[in-house]
């Protein structure tokens, strides 16, 4: 008897959970749920007043009109490139850096890891007109390669910290091994250090990937003509027109943010620990 | 691992390792912080070509801005509401999302998503779910008998301050619940079961034995959160450019409105270099409150 009430209030309490738990997640999911039934609206749908919860017809077809009807291609080929130079500009400046921290006692090492934690937290807004101003001395204003080395630097500190981390969790003697053999420096760590850090790496640089892909106020305040645009700049001004086709904004974000939230996801174990400087793991 | 392991590098030889991070930090991060610095003793004209120097006629000219001391306020209360609502709401969220139930992947996942999601498409959302006319809150409200005539909830300055409050809330829970998460975690299993007595000694448990434990992981969330909020651009900008007039902006988009739409870039570094000493404040804190040093010394 009393272990069967036992086992009653744990599986009450179990359900108690799961139903608080469906609800919060509801609660995180509105906005996009909502932006996910206007998507498949019609167009004469989204100016019902007032409105409907669900959609009349439902026009799955708007995911592929949106690129007819909106300059989406463009923003979305715009934010892809962007992104990708800003994942490899990034990737080249932090594997070396990690590596070398993961390795090595040098004499600047306590100074350069204060840079690295300081600059984490200096943010592209504060420093905007600086910013601007650097860029329309170097003449990279409007231009892909300016918002590139922009995102590639702001981001370099989470990379930095990850790749170092796991820099250090291979064993020494493995590079020992190989540098007996007979291979240089360098050998070691790109035939054997580089292929074992690679769960690193892809961490590293799907962050930096996202990083890129959100970034806005920089590319909102350097990139003037709408070929250069990403798409959050993109779409941020389509709300200022007069007649807003909700619908298909609305079906080009889901394309936009679905595949990054799934890559989001990818690397969730390490993101708290690579935003933390490694306080939190 | 001892200090023995590591191999006793020249300076010289640490430059092709760390020359690339260093040519973007100096380069890229660092260079526009200088040139904030400079430009906001600046005199700029208004299409932006630099006159010579002003002095301090910058900040006082910005002393002098009608709309500072509202923006001040603002800022204020933004980043004391949001980040303490999400300290607050990040507790329990964190425990729910660290208790074993069927959806807690789903959970987890559903938490996530505005963290992953582009700022301004999350945005984008709630500005059109709070349209006066067609957006689905008044709808909401309405069937449930709260309100006869909708309301234009971002066309009222308090209103919509409200709202980006709510929504400031909701984008940083993510982080801040992550962080704690992991907190979590790394408290021994049976340490947590110790807490866990039935009944009103479960409360009790929780700050007597775990909250003292995730109180370094709570302190760096709040930190680092403190920052990003300070910072937050996109929200306000998307969802009520800080409008009506100045009513919604904080320091960040005032600066932004200084200088895109006044044109006054050097009133607008002043205010910008005074964004960025609160930040250096923010970070002292965090180099106080984290490890870094650790990876230092490993």
């Amino acid at each position: 008897m009393m272990r069967n009430s036992y086992l009653m209030k744990q599986k009450s309490k179990g359900i108690a959970l799961s139903v608080v738990g469906i609800l919060v997640s509801l609660a995180f999911l509105f906005p996009y749920v909502t932006m996910f039934l206007t998507a498949l609206k019609p167009k004469a749908d989204i100016t019902d007043i007032p409105p409907t919860y669900l959609p009349k017809a439902w026009e799955w077809d708007n995911f592929i009109k949106v690129f007819q009807e909106l300059p989406f291609g463009m923003y979305l080929r715009s934010t892809i490139l962007i992104s990708v130079c800003t994942m490899i500009v990034g990737l080249l400046a932090a594997i070396p850096a990690g590596y070398y921290l993961a390795r090595n006692h040098f004499r600047f090492r306590t100074a350069f890891l204060l840079l690295v934690v300081v600059t984490q937290m200096f943010s592209p807004t504060t420093l905007l007109i600086g910013i601007y101003r650097e860029m329309s001395v170097l003449h990279l204003i409007d231009s892909y390669l300016g918002l590139i080395i922009i995102n590639a630097s702001f981001n370099l500190a989470f990379s930095v910290w990850i790749l170092s981390s796991f820099f250090k969790s291979i064993p020494l003697e493995i590079e020992e091994a190989a540098s007996i053999d007979g291979a240089t420096r360098f050998q070691t760590f790109r035939k054997i250090s580089l292929p074992l850090a690679l769960p690193g790496i892809m961490t590293t640089a799907i962050f930096t990937f996202i990083a890129a892909w959100n970034e806005y106020v920089v590319a909102y305040t350097l990139a003037s003509s709408p070929s250069k645009q990403p798409f959050s700049v993109g779409l941020s001004l389509l709300i200022g027109y007069y007649e807003v086709k909700w619908n298909y904004l609305f079906a080009g974000s889901l394309i936009a943010i679905i595949p990054i939230i799934i890559l989001f996801i990818t690397i969730e174990k390490y993101l708290v620990s690579g935003l933390t400087a490694g306080s939190v793991k | 691992m001892s200090t023995k392991v590591y191999k006793k590098g020249s300076t010289l030889q640490a430059l092709p390792w760390l020359g690339p991070a260093l040519f973007l930090i100096f380069g890229f991060v660092l260079w526009p912080t200088a040139e904030l610095f400079l430009m906001s003793f600046r005199k700029v004209s208004i299409s932006g070509v630099i006159k010579g120097w002003a002095g301090f006629n910058n900040y006082r000219a910005l002393f002098d801005n009608g709309d500072l001391s509202g923006t001040l306020k603002r800022t204020a209360i933004w980043l004391l509401v949001v980040v303490s609502a999400t300290m607050a709401i990040s507790l329990p969220l964190a425990q729910l999302m660290n208790a074993k139930f069927r959806g807690q992947k789903f959970l987890r996942y559903s938490v996530i998503v505005p963290w992953a999601a582009s700022l301004v498409i999350t945005a984008t959302s709630w500005k059109w779910i709070l349209d006066a006319y067609y957006g689905i809150f008044n709808n909401i409200l309405r069937d449930l008998h709260i309100i006869k005539e909708p309301i234009d909830v971002l066309g009222n300055p308090n209103t919509a301050f409200i709202a980006l409050l709510v929504v400031g809330v909701l984008v940083s829970l993510p982080f801040t619940s992550y962080v704690l998460l992991a907190g979590l975690q790394s408290i021994p299993h049976d340490i947590l079961e110790a807490a866990k007595v039935d009944g009103a000694g479960a409360w009790k448990g929780y700050w007597a034995i775990i909250f003292p434990l995730l109180r370094p992981a709570f302190l760096v969330a709040a930190v680092i959160n403190s920052v990003y909020v300070f910072n937050s651009f996109p929200i306000i900008w998307v969802m009520t450019q800080g409008g009506p007039g100045y009513e919604t902006d904080t320091t960040t988009t005032f600066a932004y409105k200084i200088a895109f739409r006044d044109q006054d870039i050097g009133q607008s570094a002043s205010l910008a270099v005074g964004n960025f000493l609160i930040i250096l404040i923010f970070i002292m804190l965090f180099l106080k409150l984290s490890k870094w040093r650790e990876l230092d010394q490993q």
